[in-house]
């Protein structure tokens, strides 16, 4: 072999090496650029645990035939429907129940009962599932990947799965076709000071109010105060997820 | 003196080789049209709700994904347990066991609601997941027996393919364990929560696993006309045999444990004995046609030395355990949550009744497009690389092989196995 092809080798050789490590680094860059951005600090630091918002319904005062705080809910939220129950995203929704032994029947609303230990974000593989430091369980829209993997796991079917478009989002409440939804305690109005659509709604109906919202973990809230004085529940106790809604008359 | 194997590339320049290719591909294609529809519509076009949130895709998908590490059996008695008769096929195992895997993974991926955000999903884990150590279970398995592979294939190498497919095999247990565990630790439903569905998982992943590698096995010894001794196949039958008595074993345990609670009579009813899809796929598809006729093919005299009955079995076994998966995974979704025991209660989000579901074509299709990426990687795969021995010849692979049944035994395809 001739000098002059050994040169002609080694060119290409060093052209490759080069080539492979720009590959290389382009190939490497977005992931890190994204990693690093995608850890920035969070919005919400401010949030203590020194409070826990959470409700307290009164089965008793739940009129059958009222759905006031769907309806707050939905407008609110911005929670379109797009006439197809079996997809469509519910929040809030009127339950009616009846004992089978003594056929007592009641209605009350059911959402996310935002647990102590909620098994949505314990299954969350990416972690877009997480609770706030107030209770409020949440859904991080920019990491969820949409695997449903939570609305298994939730034993209170409290999860909806965005099946198609949405348009017409309320500015506060950010939603995606392709990621998982639930109540978020109106978090947007909470960190104003205000109380939850549903409860509002609620407390200006003829038999209302049956939700109150409040400090769990304040002795001197209301909600707090009755929960001490008066019998209540939470739904499937048993699973000892410490659900931050708890319930009366069931 | 024994002759020795030779592995081998397949030519793979036929005009048979190339239409399956070309058919596998078009189901590749038209999974991905099913796939970017689905994306695009929203998963409204599917049979999916709010109710039955996982639906086909992950039927196909568990199942192969369950077979992955099931495929991966053949090497693992070889490089494990040291039986000699294994060894030609160890590597072809590797691969279908890789191609399986990744074609389950693909499914799981694209029926995301967002499969764009796959980085977020790479680079986000919430350790408490079982969800989160699959992604590392399934990418960390790829990458092992592709070392494995390496060990097996590279000369040089060989003798560290023991310990190789020895950590590939504790890895593949692993693997089936968090599989089983996606549902055995879901409290909420009663169709789960159990322990004994990890251990169920890793016995369909032996019977499953194994049905698919004797289909591609035969199908492509008998494609290449590359002999394959009675040796093997009844080998392969036999074994095939104890895996389907054992999945049979331990699915009645659960079930049985299931009953034994007043609890969850509700559910077991619904599941064996209730008047929808289930129950029917349940006897009729799993127990009869996956399980009981397979059985009796692998283990009676008179379907011996047939690698078309084994094909057979083998293709019962696949659709039983198909059926299977719809069970657990749709039926124990469909089953209503027991949100106030001792109440009957109702509502607009369909709360206290049995989940309607009806697979569309677009689920099917990114299925069967996984399932054909699949066997697609491993027909590329041995067409590159030498997996396959130019013979499984009786008087190559059987350690008990002895001369006098040597005139009987001419490595000629068709008199080898009757196939």
């Amino acid at each position: 072999m001739s000098q002059q092809e050994n040169k002609i080798d080694e060119y290409r050789r060093r052209f490759l090496g080069k080539g492979a490590a720009l590959v290389g680094a382009a190939a490497l860059a977005p992931g890190v650029i994204l990693h690093t951005i995608a850890h920035a600090k969070p919005a919400d630091e401010a949030v203590t645990s020194k409070v826990r918002w959470g409700f307290l319904i009164d089965a008793n005062k739940c009129a059958e035939n009222c759905d006031a705080c769907v309806r707050a809910c939905d407008e609110e939220n911005g929670i379109t429907k797009f006439g197809r129950p079996q997809t469509d995203a519910q929040w809030i929704r009127k339950i009616t129940l009846r004992n089978k032994q003594t056929n007592h029947s009641i209605t009350l609303p059911m959402m996310c009962q935002h647990c102590a230990h909620p098994p949505c974000v314990d299954v969350c593989p990416t972690g877009a599932s997480f609770k706030r430091a107030d209770g409020i369980v949440l859904v991080d829209k920019h990491i969820c990947i949409g695997c449903r993997y939570c609305m298994m796991a939730c034993p209170y079917k409290a999860r909806s799965f965005i099946h198609e478009t949405v348009t017409g989002q309320a500015p506060d409440v950010p939603r995606g076709k392709g990621t998982v939804e639930s109540c978020t305690l109106c978090v947007h109005r909470v960190d104003r000071g205000e109380t939850p659509a549903c409860a509002e709604a609620c407390a200006k109906t003829q038999e209302g109010p049956a939700i109150l919202f409040g400090d769990l973990n304040d002795p001197n809230s209301k909600i707090a105060k009755r929960l001490a004085s008066e019998p209540s529940s939470a739904v499937r106790a048993d699973f000892r997820l410490d659900p931050g809604v708890r319930y009366q008359g069931i | 003196m024994k002759e020795l194997l030779h592995y081998r590339e397949i030519p793979g320049n036929s005009p048979g080789y190339y239409a399956v290719l070309a058919m596998l591909g078009l189901l590749i294609a038209l999974g991905l049209g099913a796939a970017y529809y689905m994306e695009h519509q929203g998963h409204h076009v599917t049979g999916m709700n709010n109710q039955i949130v996982w639906g086909m895709p992950h039927v196909f998908a568990v199942f192969l994904i369950v077979a992955a590490s099931g495929a991966l059996n053949v090497a693992s008695i070889s490089s494990v347990f040291n039986k000699k008769l294994y060894k030609p096929l160890a590597p072809l195992s590797g691969l279908v066991a890789v191609a399986l895997l990744i074609g389950g993974l693909c499914i799981l991926v694209l029926d995301l609601g967002r499969p764009d955000r796959l980085i977020v999903a790479m680079t986000y884990y919430n350790f408490k997941s079982i969800f989160a150590w699959n992604i590392f279970l399934y990418t960390g398995f790829i990458a092992i027996v592709a070392v494995y592979l390496w060990m097996m294939l590279e000369r040089r190498f060989n003798k560290l393919s023991k310990p190789a497919g020895f950590f590939a095999f504790v890895w593949r247990l692993i693997l089936t364990t968090g599989t089983g565990s996606i549902f055995g630790f879901l409290v909420a439903r009663q169709a789960y929560d159990a322990a004994i569905l990890a251990p169920v998982f890793i016995l369909m992943s032996f019977s499953f696993g194994l049905a698919v590698f004797n289909i591609l096995l035969i199908g492509i010894y008998s494609g290449t006309r590359r002999p394959l001794g009675d040796a093997v196949v009844e080998r392969l039958r036999k074994l095939q045999g104890v895996f389907i008595a054992t999945v049979l074993f331990f699915v009645t345990i659960f079930h049985l444990t299931s009953l034994y609670a007043t609890e969850r009579h509700g559910v077991m009813k619904f599941i064996l004995d209730g008047d929808n899809v289930y129950s029917g796929l349940f006897w009729l598809g799993f127990v009869l046609i996956g399980s009981l006729i397979p059985l009796l093919i692998c283990l009676l005299n008179g379907f011996k030395n047939s690698a078309r009955w084994l094909v057979t079995a083998s293709l019962m076994v696949i659709a039983g355990g198909m059926a299977h998966m719809y069970v657990i995974i749709i039926g124990g979704q469909a089953y209503p949550l027991d949100m106030f025991p001792g109440y009957e209660f109702s509502s607009s989000f369909f709360d206290g009744v049995v989940g309607t579901y009806t697979p569309s074509i677009y689920e099917i299709g990114l299925g069967i497009g996984g399932a054909a990426f699949a066997i697609a990687i491993v027909l590329a795969g041995i067409k590159i690389l030498r997996f396959l021995p130019l013979s499984l010849a009786n008087s190559l692979v059987d350690p008990h092989y002895s001369a006098e049944a040597k005139e009987a035994d001419k490595p000629v395809a068709g008199k080898q196995a009757r196939a």
